[in-house]
C-alpha cells in the first residue's frame, strides 16, 4: 500500500508561518556553528594562518569582493558549460544507445571505463592536449563527469518502465513507436532532470578541483590553492565561500529546473 | 456466442529447462455476455496467468482463447477489452483526464470526442472535479477508480481485472466493490475478476471459478445466485454466508494435503 495517503486538499498548510518555522532550525544551527567557531579560535588562540575566525573571513570577502566574484564567475562558467554539454551529450548518446543496440553495447563499457579513470589523470592529459591558457581542458573534464551521470539516468529512464504501464500499452495493442513516444520518452525526461540535479553540484566540484592541475590562474580552485600555500588562509577561505555560493546556486537552480520542467515529480516537495 | 471461450488451454513456463513450471493445465472456461466471473485460488494457482492468456498478453502453450468468436490476438489488436491491475498503472506525467484519454488516443479518436468521453467516464467513477489533478495528488482508491474509468473509456464489451482492489484498505475496498457493481449495471460490461478474497469474489460474481496450484487447474465452479441488485446489506445476508462457505470448502477440497496458502478469509 504505497500511495494511499490522502493528499487532496492538504496543500494549504504551508503558509507564511510555515516558512518561518521551517527556516528557524537551520538558522539557529548556523548561528551556533559560526559563533562556536569564533569563540573556539579566540579561546584557544589559534593562529590565523591555521584557522581564521569567521569574522576575519567575512572581512576578507568584503574587502576583496570583486576578486572573489570574478574567480567565481570563471569557475562557475566552466561548470555551467560542462554541465550543459555533458547533459546534451549524455541524453543524445543514451537515446542512440537505446535505439541501436550494437552501439549501446559498444558504449556501455566505454562509459564505465571513463567513469573509473581518476579525474586527476584526465585533467593533466587534457591540459597537455589543449593550451594551458584556455579553460577547454577543465570544461571537457566537467563535461565527461556530467555526461556519465546523465547517460546512466536517461538510459535507465528509457528502459525501466513500470511493468503495469507496459502491460497496459500491450493491451492497447500499441506499436513500439507509440510506446516510445507515450511511455519511454516521458519517463526518460523525468530521469533526465534527476540526472541534471545530481550532476549540477558535482560539475562545480569537478570544475574547482580540475584547476589544481595547472592551467590559468583565474579560477576559484587556483586561488584557494595558492592563498593556502602563501598562508593567506583567511583570504583562501573567502574564495571557499565563493565556491560554496556557486555550488548552492547550481543546487538551487537544478532543483528549480526539475520542479518546473517535470511537475509530476513534485511529490518529493509536497511535504 | 460467448464473450470468452477458453478451450483446452495449457501454459508451461521455461519449457524444457530444469525450472519448467506447469502454470496451467487443460483449462476450459466459458464466460457468457454480461456475466461477472471471479477467478479465485491461492498464490501460484495460475489465476493471473489465465487472465493474461485471455488478454493475449502472453500466449498459451496449447489450446485456444476466443473472444466473441474472435481469436484473442485479434481481439487485443481491436482493443475489444479493457484491463485494470493491482497497481493502477497511471502515467504520472499525465493528468487524470489525459490518463483516461490514452487508450482513445491510441484508437485514433479526435480531441473533442476524447475529451467528452473522458469527462463522462470521470462522472461514472464520481471523480468529476479531479480531471486536472495529477495522479500523485490522489489517494490509492481514487487512483484505482481512474484506472477503472480508463479501462472502460473505449467502451469495451469485456473488462479484465487482476486484483484491482488488492492494495486498498478494507473500507475503501468494500466501497469500490459496490461502485464496480453499479458501473457494471450501468454499462452492461462482462467482467472477469481475479482475487484471493472469498467474500469479494462472492459479493461481486455470478460465478466463482475455484483454482488450485501445481499444476494450475480449475477444481470447482460455484454459482452465486444472489440476484443482480446487491447492496451493502447483501453482505449480511444468510445466502451470502452460505456461498462463502461453499467457496471455502471448494478451496479446501482443492487444497487437500497442502494448506490453502494466500487465501484471505475475510
Amino acid at each position: 500500500m504505497s500511495v494511499s495517503r490522502r493528499r487532496v486538499g492538504s496543500g494549504t498548510r504551508s503558509g507564511d508561518d510555515g516558512v518561518v518555522a521551517k527556516a528557524l532550525p537551520p538558522v539557529i544551527v548556523g548561528a551556533l556553528f559560526f559563533g562556536g567557531w569564533e569563540a573556539f579560535v579566540d579561546w584557544q588562540q589559534v593562529r590565523e594562518f591555521i584557522l581564521p575566525k569567521p569574522s576575519e573571513i567575512w572581512k576578507q570577502l568584503f574587502d576583496n569582493f570583486g576578486l572573489v566574484r570574478s574567480a567565481s564567475v570563471v569557475t562557475g562558467t566552466n561548470a555551467l558549460v560542462g554541465l550543459i554539454l555533458g547533459t546534451i551529450l549524455g541524453a543524445l548518446l543514451a537515446a542512440t544507445a537505446n535505439r541501436y543496440r550494437a552501439f549501446g553495447e559498444l558504449l556501455n563499457p566505454l562509459t564505465i571505463t571513463i567513469a573509473a579513470i581518476p579525474a586527476v589523470v584526465i585533467v593533466s592529459v587534457l591540459n597537455n592536449m589543449y593550451s594551458v591558457t584556455t579553460q577547454t581542458g577543465r570544461r571537457v573534464m566537467v563535461t565527461l563527469a556530467v555526461f556519465f551521470i546523465v547517460f546512466v539516468q536517461v538510459a535507465r529512464g528509457l528502459r525501466q518502465n513500470h511493468p503495469t504501464q507496459l502491460e497496459l500499452m500491450r493491451s492497447y495493442a500499441a506499436s513500439p513507436r507509440e510506446i516510445l513516444r507515450k511511455v519511454r520518452i516521458p519517463n526518460a525526461v523525468g530521469y533526465l532532470f534527476t540526472g541534471i540535479r545530481t550532476a549540477a553540484p558535482i560539475a562545480v566540484i569537478i570544475a574547482l578541483v580540475s584547476e589544481y592541475f595547472g592551467g590559468t590562474q583565474d579560477g576559484l580552485g587556483q586561488r584557494i590553492a595558492s592563498n593556502f600555500s602563501l598562508s593567506k588562509t583567511a583570504f583562501a577561505f573567502a574564495y571557499v565561500v565563493g565556491g560554496s555560493i556557486v555550488g548552492l546556486l547550481f543546487f538551487a537552480g537544478s532543483n528549480l529546473l526539475e520542479f518546473v520542467a517535470v511537475p509530476w515529480r513534485r511529490r518529493r516537495y509536497s511535504r | 456466442m460467448s464473450a470468452v471461450e477458453v478451450a483446452g488451454v495449457s501454459k508451461v513456463f521455461n519449457l524444457g529447462t530444469t525450472d519448467q513450471v506447469d502454470a496451467l493445465v487443460d483449462i476450459d472456461l466459458t464466460v457468457e455476455r454480461g456475466e461477472f466471473v471471479s477467478l479465485i485460488g491461492p498464490s501460484g494457482c495460475g489465476k493471473s496467468t489465465l487472465l493474461r492468456l485471455i488478454a493475449d498478453l502472453i500466449e498459451p502453450t496449447s489450446g485456444a482463447v476466443l473472444m466473441n468468436a474472435k481469436p484473442a490476438h485479434q481481439a487485443r489488436l481491436d482493443q475489444d477489452y479493457g484491463m485494470a491491475f493491482q497497481q493502477s498503472g497511471l502515467f504520472e506525467w499525465r493528468n487524470v483526464q489525459k490518463n483516461i484519454e490514452l487508450p482513445l488516443e491510441l484508437k485514433g479518436w479526435d480531441k473533442a470526442k476524447r475529451r467528452a468521453r473522458s469527462l463522462e467516464m470521470l462522472e461514472l467513477v464520481k471523480l468529476g472535479q479531479f480531471a486536472k489533478h495529477m495522479p500523485w495528488q490522489l489517494s490509492g482508491g481514487m487512483q484505482q477508480r481512474v484506472a477503472i474509468a480508463r479501462s472502460l473509456a473505449a467502451n469495451p464489451p469485456l473488462l479484465l481485472m487482476d486484483e484491482p482492489f488488492g492494495a486498498l484498505d478494507e473500507m475503501t475496498r468494500e466501497h469500490m466493490q459496490t461502485e464496480l457493481l453499479r458501473i457494471r449495471q450501468e454499462t452492461g460490461t462482462t467482467i472477469i475478476f481475479v482475487t484471493h478474497s472469498i467474500p469479494e469474489a462472492v459479493y461481486l460474481s455470478d460465478r466463482v471459478v475455484v483454482m488450485s496450484p501445481r499444476p494450475g487447474r480449475i477444481t470447482a465452479v460455484v454459482e452465486v445466485v444472489l440476484g443482480s441488485d446487491r447492496t451493502e446489506d447483501t453482505r449480511e445476508d444468510e445466502k451470502f454466508y452460505d456461498r462463502i462457505t461453499e467457496v471455502r470448502e471448494a478451496l479446501r477440497g482443492a487444497e487437500m494435503g497442502s494448506a490453502a496458502l494466500g487465501i484471505e478469509d475475510r
